[in-house]
């Protein structure tokens, strides 16, 4: 039993409604413990005040320098003694997921209860980057609560000017589109770089995401420094029943309007299936007796559409790999920015494969580490230094498709051209 | 101190103990899915195996007894698996369709919504606003929650056109990230500097390099090393603050909320793009955001009834143009919907591309 409830006149009025509400839980949780009792104290002073209260501070475990993020009351008397005494300190560990956030009942009942043992109860599944967020613990309760964790296999996520937590999409765990194994390869990266997590010494922070497909279900181009998202080189394979099935269940205006006319590129053509043309790079599929759609894939774009309008019918090709981008980041300091691409497409099926990966991404955080100045992005940074001289720095080709369109200004020297050509000629050799 | 474990750096989990069987089976080969009904997806792999997901939402924020009530759940309806997704919501896969219904009626009588799929407004992704984090404008778990409730009935109906996806930021640093629609608190008057504390706690370079328009420098106030800001380039953005908290930007007042549209991840037709603003000026109204929902709800209602089936916000305005957005939805266009930052020539129309 826990003491007194303060009164919470505003947070009451969420607890009405049909959406689940964390007051209740949080209530529940206050009946048990003192820490919620005066956490919600504090919570409900916010909504009167429209002010928040917590301040950071150092609080860590052994062993590591990130990962656990400290929050201590503002909220004091005159003589500097909380106001909420038993919130005072209200730690979160952070906490690194299965990748793709798949549990068993077990090891999330382990949870509950090492956080009912050290901390307030609430856990929040899951932060924006991915964090099992274990909130509301005192500095003392930390280490005790982080030994218990790391002991079921668990380990700490990221914090501050350093490798954060990672996501990859479900993807191979139960979507036809994915196009390589996500939790491998977040695996293999995050886990060879982890010291660069628990020991923050970036410039600032580096995130990684991974998406099986162009969906991009974890949003790997806005919200990462490097987005690793499926993709295939060959035809988009087909199933004629399933296409058959299509239409008889959406009808032909539906094939027309939601999803020929909605091809980006309009590689998509309607066809009687006497003037169905053939060709290399031609998908086609009949959806009835008398018509065929095909695809040029020469024209396509991996974007996605058709395949999401008629699951299963059509579905990537053969040929899978993925497309790198680098650069995402949210607003600070110069405005949001996407990740570009910087590799069109690699394979990531063998060993060797995903070694490359490794590879990259230990060769592109060490030029992050060496050239981004304090509290810079990746993203930032190329477009200080450019993206040219991001590319060389990496050993990396160039390649028409890391353009929208080739430059529009003539403010550039290029009296190295000739040079240039032939280094094309030489990738083009190569190819 | 002797006691203390060095940690065990063991990473990433692998997935694979934690996964449902049929999932883990499976593997990578999976060739077909539909969508029986709201909340409910349908997934077969090539050897024909089958599994149905039943996905609902949750406060996130989640207190011991839900968690374990969670798991009571998972062990009597989905052999004791379940998972997250990256919006909070909880996936059950269930290996049989005879399972789906008892499982919705026993969620639905615990309070949780199903739903989340496909063309619906799926749960919204948030932040850490007065819970937990230090620099919060305003609350995070309650914008949501108060937006939930008013979108209660397209999340469990999948009436939209395309998916939407919403998300809610505290502070112009937009945790929430890019969404069809994102409610994001925007302040309106410079940092109020006290200048005693400043002296004390602040590391002063570092506070002067994060401001994105060099509004703020060194200066001796009373005697002391303090700050000011330079007013009129100041443009209120608030990167100054977490740096250094004497820089006070929240403002009960004029810390407003402010509502961007059309922003999307997805590769999905046209490529991503950042949300732009529509609406601003909008109280920080607790406990509920009235004025807020109010406006989440006119776009949306304007939205479900004129895209096109497959049109994400994004889409559906590229086609409408930005003055029928306007007009349709009401909202005022004003001088500040143009950019003026850098890089904002290409936001321009340089065409007689005009829709009359
Ligand atoms: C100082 C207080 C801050 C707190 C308490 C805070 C807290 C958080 C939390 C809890 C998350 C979700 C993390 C997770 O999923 O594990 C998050 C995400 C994020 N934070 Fe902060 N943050 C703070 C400052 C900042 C600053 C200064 C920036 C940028 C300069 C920033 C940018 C972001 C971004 C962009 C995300 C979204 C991550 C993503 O892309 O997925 N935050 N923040
Ligand atoms: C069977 C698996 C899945 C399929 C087939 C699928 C399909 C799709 C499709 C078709 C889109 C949107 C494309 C469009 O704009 O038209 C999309 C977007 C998205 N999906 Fe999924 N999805 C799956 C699983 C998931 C899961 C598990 C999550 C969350 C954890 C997720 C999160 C998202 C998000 C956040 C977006 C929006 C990106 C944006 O804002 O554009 N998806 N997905
Ligand atoms: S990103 Fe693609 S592969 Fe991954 S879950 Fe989304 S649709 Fe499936
Ligand atoms: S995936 Fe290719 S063919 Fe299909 S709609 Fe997109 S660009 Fe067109
Ligand atoms: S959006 Fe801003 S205030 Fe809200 S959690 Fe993120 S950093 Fe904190
Ligand atoms: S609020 Fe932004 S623009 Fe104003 S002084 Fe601070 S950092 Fe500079």
């Amino acid at each position: 039993m826990a003491k007194k409830l303060h009164d919470t006149p505003m947070l009451d009025q969420l607890e009405s409604g049909p959406w689940p509400s964390f007051v209740t839980g949080l209530k529940r949780e206050a009946a048990k413990k003192d820490i919620m009792v005066d956490l919600l104290g504090q919570l409900e002073t916010s909504y009167e005040t429209k002010k928040g209260y917590w301040k950071g501070g150092t609080v860590g475990v052994f062993g590591y320098g990130g990962g656990v993020i400290p929050r201590f009351t503002e909220l004091k008397d005159e003589n500097e003694n909380p106001l909420f005494p038993d919130a005072a300190e209200f730690h979160t560990l952070r906490i690194q997921p299965p990748a793709g956030m798949h549990y068993d009942t077990a090891t999330l009942r382990k949870f509950a209860d090492i956080w009912d043992k050290y901390g307030s109860g609430l856990i929040g599944l899951h932060g924006q980057s991915g964090d099992i967020m274990m909130q509301g613990c005192s500095t003392a309760n930390v280490q005790p609560a982080w030994e218990e964790i790391n002991a079921m296999g668990f380990d700490m996520g990221g914090a501050g000017p350093a490798l954060r937590t990672s996501m990859s999409c479900v993807g191979a765990a139960r979507c036809e589109m994915s196009c390589y194994d996500e939790a491998r390869a977040l695996r293999t990266i995050i886990n060879a770089n982890i010291d660069d997590m628990h020991r923050p010494a970036l410039p600032y922070k580096f995130k990684f995401k991974f998406s099986g497909c162009p969906n991009d279900c974890v949003n790997s181009i806005q919200r990462s420094d490097m987005a690793t998202i499926g993709t295939w080189r060959d035809n988009i394979q087909v199933n004629e029943q399933l296409a058959r099935d299509y239409l008889k269940g959406h009808g032909m205006d539906k094939l027309v309007n939601d999803v020929i006319s909605k091809c980006p590129t309009r590689a998509i053509t309607l066809r009687n299936k006497a003037d169905a043309i053939s060709g290399d790079s031609i998908s086609t599929v009949a959806v009835d007796d008398q018509h065929v759609i095909q695809i040029e894939n020469h024209d396509c774009v991996r974007c996605m559409h058709c395949l999401n309008v008629m699951p299963g019918a059509l579905l990537p090709g053969k040929d899978k790999g993925v497309t790198i981008l680098v650069g995402g980041k949210s607003v600070l300091k110069i405005g949001a920015t996407m990740g570009t691409v910087v590799i069109p497409f690699m394979k990531l099926e063998s060993e060797e494969d995903f070694e490359k990966l490794n590879e990259l991404s230990r060769n592109i955080i060490d030029f992050f580490a060496e050239n981004a100045l304090e509290h810079e992005r990746t993203g930032e940074m190329i477009e200080r230094i450019g993206l040219v001289n991001f590319l060389e720095g990496l050993d990396l080709d160039i390649d028409p498709n890391m353009v929208n369109h080739p430059r529009a200004n003539p403010y550039v020297r290029m009296d190295g051209w000739d040079e240039e050509v032939e280094k094309a000629n030489e990738r083009k050799a190569a190819a | 101190m002797a006691e203390l474990r060095a940690p065990d750096e063991c990473g990433v989990p692998d997935p694979m103990p934690f996964m449902h069987p049929t999932l883990r089976e499976n593997y990578g080969k999976w060739v077909f899915h539909s969508h029986p009904k709201p909340g409910v997806l349908y997934h077969r792999a090539e050897n024909g195996a089958e599994v149905w997901t039943v996905k609902f939402g949750t406060a996130r924020q989640l207190d011991g007894y839900t968690i374990r009530l969670l798991c009571d759940l998972a062990d009597k309806h989905a052999d004791g698996h379940m998972r997250f997704t990256a919006r909070s919501n909880v996936e059950f896969m269930l290996t049989a369709e005879s399972k789906i219904e008892p499982l919705i009626k026993d969620l639905n009588s615990h309070g949780f919504p199903v739903g989340g799929t496909a063309n619906s407004v799926t749960m919204i992704s948030h932040t850490q606003g007065f819970l937990h984090c230090d620099i919060p404008g305003t609350d995070a778990s309650g914008v949501v929650k108060a937006l939930m409730d008013e979108l209660h009935e397209e999340f469990i109906k999948c009436e939209m056109p395309n998916r939407v996806k919403i998300s809610t930021s505290c502070c112009e640093i937009n945790c929430g990230g890019q969404a069809d629609i994102a409610v994001i608190m925007q302040h309106t008057k410079p940092p109020k500097i006290n200048h005693d504390l400043v002296a004390n706690v602040c590391e002063r370079p570092t506070v002067v390099a994060r401001c994105p328009v060099a509004a703020i420098r060194p200066a001796l106030v009373n005697g002391k090393p303090s700050l000011e800001v330079d007013e009129k380039k100041c443009i209120c953005c608030g990167a100054c603050f977490p740096p250094c908290p004497p820089m006070a930007i929240n403002d009960p007042e004029h810390s407003k909320i402010a509502i961007w549209v059309g922003g999307k991840n997805s590769n999905a037709r046209s490529k991503p793009t950042f949300h732009k603003l529509v609406a601003a000026g909008l109280p920080n109204n607790l406990p509920r955001w009235p004025e807020v929902g109010a406006v989440v709800k006119k776009i949306l209602t304007v939205y479900k009834a004129d895209a096109q089936p497959w049109e994400r916000m994004a889409d559906w305005i590229d086609r409408i143009g930005w003055p029928r957005f306007f007009e349709k939805t009401g909202l005022p266009f004003t001088k500040y919907h143009i950019d003026d930052w850098r890089g904002s020539r290409t936001t321009l129309n340089a065409s007689t591309h005009i829709r009359f």
